[in-house]
């Protein structure tokens, strides 16, 4: 791995996006031909990326050049380092992987009402603007960047525009990209009120007080956060993730939600400098409300794409209370801690990532054979889709967190660096971490619940509808996308040493330490503050597990030889046959829970009796409560303001002419 | 200081003023109104047994006679005139529905937290071996407060005014060994006027306005609609 | 390398004397109620018999539901081979601390829970719902119950935790007072006992954990009971430990280990007559009651914590 090379490839990645958006526009007749090439193009930029991102974390290199391009005095600075590298490697490989998902899935799409080539322009400019918004380290590149993201985005979202529904969720999500852009963008003007140049390097060596850092901050986290998707800036989320193509879903919530952190990162450690506890408490406290409220709202949820949303704000949550405890310890001068902290969330990020899209993957893939948008339809997916199923099942034991998957690491190293709370000399502070940590855990069970109730619901069971019986396997491209990710999802639960030790490169570049003790006693155990204290050896779990599992297995081996398994009818009471009506919903499911915690969503619930010789109907409608309490308010007033400042336009003549002759008549005597 | 450093009934008071803390959150969580003044009378007893505790710990054996008023008055006095009252007023069977417990209850922890945070300063200027429970003691009285505040039925809200008062006691007994006798009569005096006169009292709003529900007392405004 | 092999031991121990655990406690509870009762090695009977007979799938069973019981059962063997049970001197603790330890239950649970959503009927979505509600809620009181003892113990490793307790000098703690009987709630309702769930029930609408096996027989049938006295067991083994830490070893000299035997045998008889008698007493709660049960627990943790933070620390 030539360590200064990447650069050069990444920036090739960028150009080879690029081209897999343009290029296969030539070849607009050809709609296969097209889908082919773009996604070949897409796929060699994901390569790219990964690489690239891979060489710049594991050897520890920071590079930067300035692009001659662009006006005299706002020159573009490109720079890698191993922040950016880390993310370059998540957001190139899940490319990749929808790289191989994405021909087949689109397929239906071809020849319909909306052209393909739209779809794989906006795809390939959004990769490159989320690539190029990882390499900026000027604040003006930056924010053209992540508007090109944003815009791609929407386009993408927006595709199926003939429902209106998909209407409005695109507008909302545009019209929060924009806003939170727009905090960004005075975040960045903060700054650089105060050093001389827009470019990361200078923004970095610039002296702020407290009022005007905390003022940056408090700019930063509410742009950042409106595009990571905390509560409670997190409405757009289950409105336009449902909406678009499902590996563009994998793309927006395993890589852009990504993209959003890195930039609060980025802004936070490195441009900032100082850090103030306050500031960790208010991560703190957002991380954790947003992982329960999300967590909440998806149990709730029959819609499988939203449901997943939603659960992205989940574990957005869980990472920003990683990155909150590790403010607070940052702020209090205890740095190891605030690294083991760091570390934790930004493996959750990795895990995030890949398990995330894994379960988009196999949505759409659900989406795409049973014609279903709602789990209530579906059932017994399991033996129509075995390869799906199995990596389904892998990716819901990951978001659960249970051993020995990935996202059970993070957790865990999550649990271990809020059990320091005991060393801070603030016995506030440091019972605020247990009691953040009980929430998590509560957040963990919870999703474990909403899991079972997705799997079993779609995949196990009999068929609740008849697409869902008629469902087949789909291509290979989809299930080696999948495949891929499942295997990942294992691989970074058993080798967790070896990612702590390889991120742990930059917690040293943002905070000054890493973890003394990052490659534990050797590869097999992960021991990031000291044996004593904790230890975790995943492999060799694993292996235990296994043995265990195969001793059993052959203990009762020979008795299988005696007598055969029966298959006969399920347990029914005696009643007769059971129908698939007869098996728990997904509302059904979720029922005891909803009603413990039935003051957390606004529920709409009636029963119509039967009439004209039809059954009683059941409806049920959960609202999001943040969406009545604070945008509908906020919607109204603006509408309210609108309309008061639309008096402006009388549209009489005489009254124009006289606004065009008051602004002289003040101009005049101002200047004068 | 650390417990490992405290002689055994020096630890056993701190156990006790966990205990009381515990009869606290009870007391925020209850729903039932028996059981709610059942609890009051286990508050006044884990009372008791403290003061008792600090009478043989600290020497000072007027405290003795504050825990025999403790045990007469809180244990015994006012909850069974709270039971007769509960009865005569009918609404034995009466429950009551928070409005959001889990809300209250993540409240009711914070109101620890605060108080913990508000009694540090006072804590380095105490002596005495049991300082760490000045924190407890102004949470259990900040939390009678809270049940005072999150509830509707009149019989409630007297309950946590009086673990309010429980709570004073605690905190004097903690930081200063208890208070000179007088003060000490006073209030309790103060306290069994108070339950007399709320019993007179409710059967007069009871007569007034139908109910116990001090939320409708708003119906005796003089202001017209 | 002793060690590990004395891990080993250490579990096989564990894993046979799971069924008698789990007898004991019936045959208590059958004298209370002044019946004669099964002798307390019947359950080893039972899983004999069960591994014989035929197996019976249903038709709309999956795959999941064939390889579940051997994951519970592993997973929960694993899990038993991490505690400390005679003597504090084995690696595998050293492999997983409490929050794997939890970790593993949790997965036992993920799969429990799809086997009974897994057939098809109403009666294991049932179970399933109710067990996963009642475990999401113990589940943060169960973890705010081990960080206080990891506070206090400064570490998340059982056998450190363990050490510690049995030899600092008998200080009363209000902490490790309020998170144990946190703990012990929480124990009840994760094992599935009475008040939460009744084990001995034969009514589906009131089945929890039984409503997710009720399909399952033979071989698998016993693996997934076998899995629940294991629990039972790796419960009360904790519990014996973390209360009443005298008598675990600390070496591995072989006195220290007899000793360590003897002492946790006698430590489980009394627990297990303890759950007897609060078997009999109490009566099953509704399901919606549960909540209550749990922010108990949840509250009494949630003091522990506290209390170690205002009252024992500086």
């Amino acid at each position: 791995m030539d360590a200064n090379m990447s650069l050069t490839i990444a920036q090739s990645a960028i150009v080879l996006s690029f081209l897999s958006a343009t290029v296969p526009l030539l070849f607009h007749r050809q709609p296969h031909f097209l889908v082919r090439i773009s996604f070949l193009l897409l796929g060699l930029s994901g390569l790219a990326s990964a690489w690239a991102g891979a060489t710049a974390l594991l050897t520890n290199h920071a590079e930067q050049i300035i692009l001659p391009i662009s006006l005299p005095w706002l020159h573009i600075f490109l720079r890698i380092d191993p922040l950016s590298g880390f993310f370059f490697f998540i957001v190139g490989f899940v490319t990749c992987t929808a790289a191989c998902y994405g021909p087949s899935y689109i397929r239906e799409h071809i020849g319909g009402t909306h052209p393909i080539g739209t779809l794989t322009l906006f795809t390939g400019l959004f990769v490159g603007g989320m690539l190029l918004v990882l390499l900026a380290a000027d604040a003006f590149s930056f924010m053209i960047a992540w508007e090109i993201m944003s815009v791609a985005s929407y386009f993408l979202v927006a595709y199926q525009h003939d429902k209106a529904e998909n209407r409005s969720a695109a507008f909302l999500y545009l019209l929060m990209a924009v806003v939170g852009g727009a905090f960004i963008l005075l975040a960045y003007g903060v700054l650089a009120g105060f050093s001389d140049s827009f470019s990361f390097a200078s923004m970095a060596t610039a002296q702020l007080s407290p009022a005007w850092a905390t003022i940056a901050f408090l700019l930063a986290f509410i742009g950042f956060g409106m595009k990571a998707g905390i509560v409670p800036l997190h409405v757009w989320l289950p409105q336009a993730h449902p909406v678009a193509p499902s590996h563009i879903s994998a793309l927006m919530s395993g890589v852009m939600l990504k993209v959003a952190i890195y930039g609060f990162i980025r802004f936070v450690y490195d441009l900032l400098g100082v850090m103030h506890w306050q500031w960790g408490v208010l991560v703190l406290l957002v991380g954790a409300v947003s992982a329960v409220f999300g967590v909440l709202y998806a149990l709730m949820q029959h819609d499988l794409k939203r449901l997943l949303a939603y659960h992205s704000v989940e574990n957005i949550g869980i990472i920003y209370i990683g990155l909150g405890i590790s403010m607070i310890f940052h702020a209090t001068d205890h740095m190891e801690v605030a690294a083991l902290a760091l570390i934790a969330a930004l493996y959750h990020c990795l895990n995030h990532a890949l398990f995330k899209s894994l379960l988009f993957f196999g949505a759409g893939a659900v989406l795409q054979q049973s014609h279903q948008h709602d789990m209530e339809k579906m059932g017994g997916l399991i033996k129509k889709m075995p390869v799906t199923a199995v990596c389904f099942l892998v990716g819901c034991i990951s978001i659960s967190a249970l051993p020995p998957f990935n996202g059970f690491v993070s957790e865990w190293l999550t649990y271990q660096a809020a059990l320091q709370g005991p060393i801070l000399r603030s016995g506030i502070l440091g019972a605020m971490l247990p009691v953040a940590s009980a929430m998590l855990a509560l957040t963990g069970a919870l999703a474990t619940a909403c899991f079972v109730k997705v799997y079993g619901v779609v995949f196990l069971g009999l068929p609740r509808s008849s697409q869902a019986a008629e469902a087949q396997e789909t291509s290979f491209g989809m299930q080696f996308a999948q495949v891929v990710l499942a295997l990942c999802c294992l691989i970074f639960g058993i080798l967790p040493t070896w990612t702590v030790s390889a991120i742990n490169v930059i917690a040293e570049n943002l905070i000054g330490t890493g973890l003394a003790k990052a490659a534990g006693d050797g590869w097999l155990w992960l021991a990031p503050i000291g044996k004593q204290t904790a230890s975790y050896g995943a492999l060799a779990i694993l292996v235990g597990l296994l043995a265990s599992w195969l001793i059993v297995y052959f203990f009762l081996h020979p008795l299988r030889r005696d007598n055969r398994i029966r298959i006969g009818p399920a347990w029914d009471c005696g009643f007769g046959p059971l129908t698939p009506r007869m098996q728990y919903t997904a509302s059904a499911f979720a029922m005891p829970i909803r009603r413990i915690f039935s003051y957390v969503w606004f529920i709409d619930e009636k029963i119509e009796p039967g009439h004209h010789g039809k059954g009683p109907r059941y409806f049920l409608k959960i609202h999001d409560w943040v969406w009545l309490v604070i945008y509908i308010p906020i919607g109204k007033l603006i509408l309210h303001l609108a309309k008061r400042a639309s008096l402006l336009q009388g549209g009489n003549l005489r009254v124009y002419l006289s606004y065009s002759f008051f602004t002289l008549l003040f101009l005049l005597w101002v200047i004068v | 200081m650390l417990i490992t450093t405290l002689s055994f009934p020096e630890q056993l008071v701190l156990t006790l003023a966990a205990l009381i803390l515990l009869t606290s959150f009870i007391m925020l969580a209850q729903v039932r109104l028996d059981s709610l003044i059942n609890t009051f009378a286990m508050q006044g007893l884990l009372l008791f047994c403290t003061t008792v505790l600090m009478a043989v710990i600290s020497g000072e054996y007027h405290l003795l006679i504050s825990a025999a008023l403790t045990l007469f008055l809180k244990v015994f006095f006012i909850p069974i005139r709270l039971r007769r009252l509960v009865i005569d007023l009918d609404v034995r069977r009466e429950v009551e529905v928070l409005g959001n417990p889990f809300l209250i209850m993540l409240f009711g922890t914070g109101l620890v937290l605060f108080s913990y945070y508000v009694a540090l300063p006072i804590r380095a200027l105490s002596l005495l071996a049991t300082r760490n429970t000045i924190a407890i003691s102004l949470a259990v009285v900040l939390i009678g407060m809270l049940i005072v505040i999150s509830r509707r039925k009149a019989v409630t809200q007297v309950v946590g005014f009086m673990s309010m008062e429980n709570g004073l006691f605690f905190a004097a007994l903690v930081s200063t060994n208890g208070m000179p006798m007088v003060v000490e009569l006073g209030i309790a005096f103060d306290v069994l006027v108070a339950a007399i006169l709320f019993g007179v009292f409710f059967f007069h709003i009871r007569t007034e306005i139908g109910s116990l529900d001090t939320d409708r007392l708003n119906r005796l405004t003089e202001v017209e609609k | 390398m002793t060690g590990w092999i004395f891990a080993l031991l250490q579990t096989f121990c564990v894993v046979l004397f799971a069924p008698f655990m789990a007898g004991w406690v019936k045959w208590l509870k059958c004298k209370l109620q002044n019946r004669q009762g099964p002798p307390p090695w019947q359950p080893y009977r039972d899983l004999l018999r069960l591994s014989r007979k035929q197996v019976v799938l249903a038709e709309s069973a999956s795959p999941i539901f064939r390889v579940a019981p051997y994951i519970v059962f592993s997973v929960t063997v694993v899990a038993a081979s991490i505690v400390p049970v005679f003597s504090v001197q084995i690696p595998t603790a050293a492999l997983a601390d409490v929050i794997v330890l939890v970790g593993f239950l949790a997965l036992t649970r993920f799969f429990l829970s799809l086997a009974g959503m897994d057939v098809g009927t109403a009666f294991g979505g049932m179970g399933s719902s109710r067990e996963v509600t009642i475990s999401s809620l113990a589940e943060p009181a169960l973890l705010m119950a081990f960080f206080t003892l990891a506070m206090n113990a400064s570490s998340t490793n059982l056998s450190t935790v363990i050490s510690h307790l049995a030899q600092s000098q008998f200080v009363l703690y209000p902490s490790l007072i309020f998170s144990a009987m946190g703990f012990i709630l929480v124990a009840l309702a994760e094992t599935g006992r009475i008040p939460i769930d009744n084990p001995a029930t034969h009514l589906e609408l009131t089945m929890i954990h039984e409503a997710m096996i009720l399909e399952y027989s033979g071989r698998h049938l016993a693996l997934m009971e076998w899995a629940a006295m294991l629990k039972l067991t790796l419960y009360a083994v904790l519990i014996a430990n973390f209360i009443v830490p005298w008598g675990v070893a600390m070496t591995l000299e072989p006195g220290a280990i007899a000793f360590g035997v003897y002492s946790i045998i006698c430590k489980l008889l009394v627990l297990g007559y303890c759950l007897a008698i609060a078997e009999t007493v109490q009566a099953k709660m509704r399901l919606f009651r549960a909540p209550h049960f749990l922010g108990l627990a949840f509250i009494l943790s949630l003091l522990g914590m506290m209390s170690h933070i205002v009252l024992e620390v500086r």
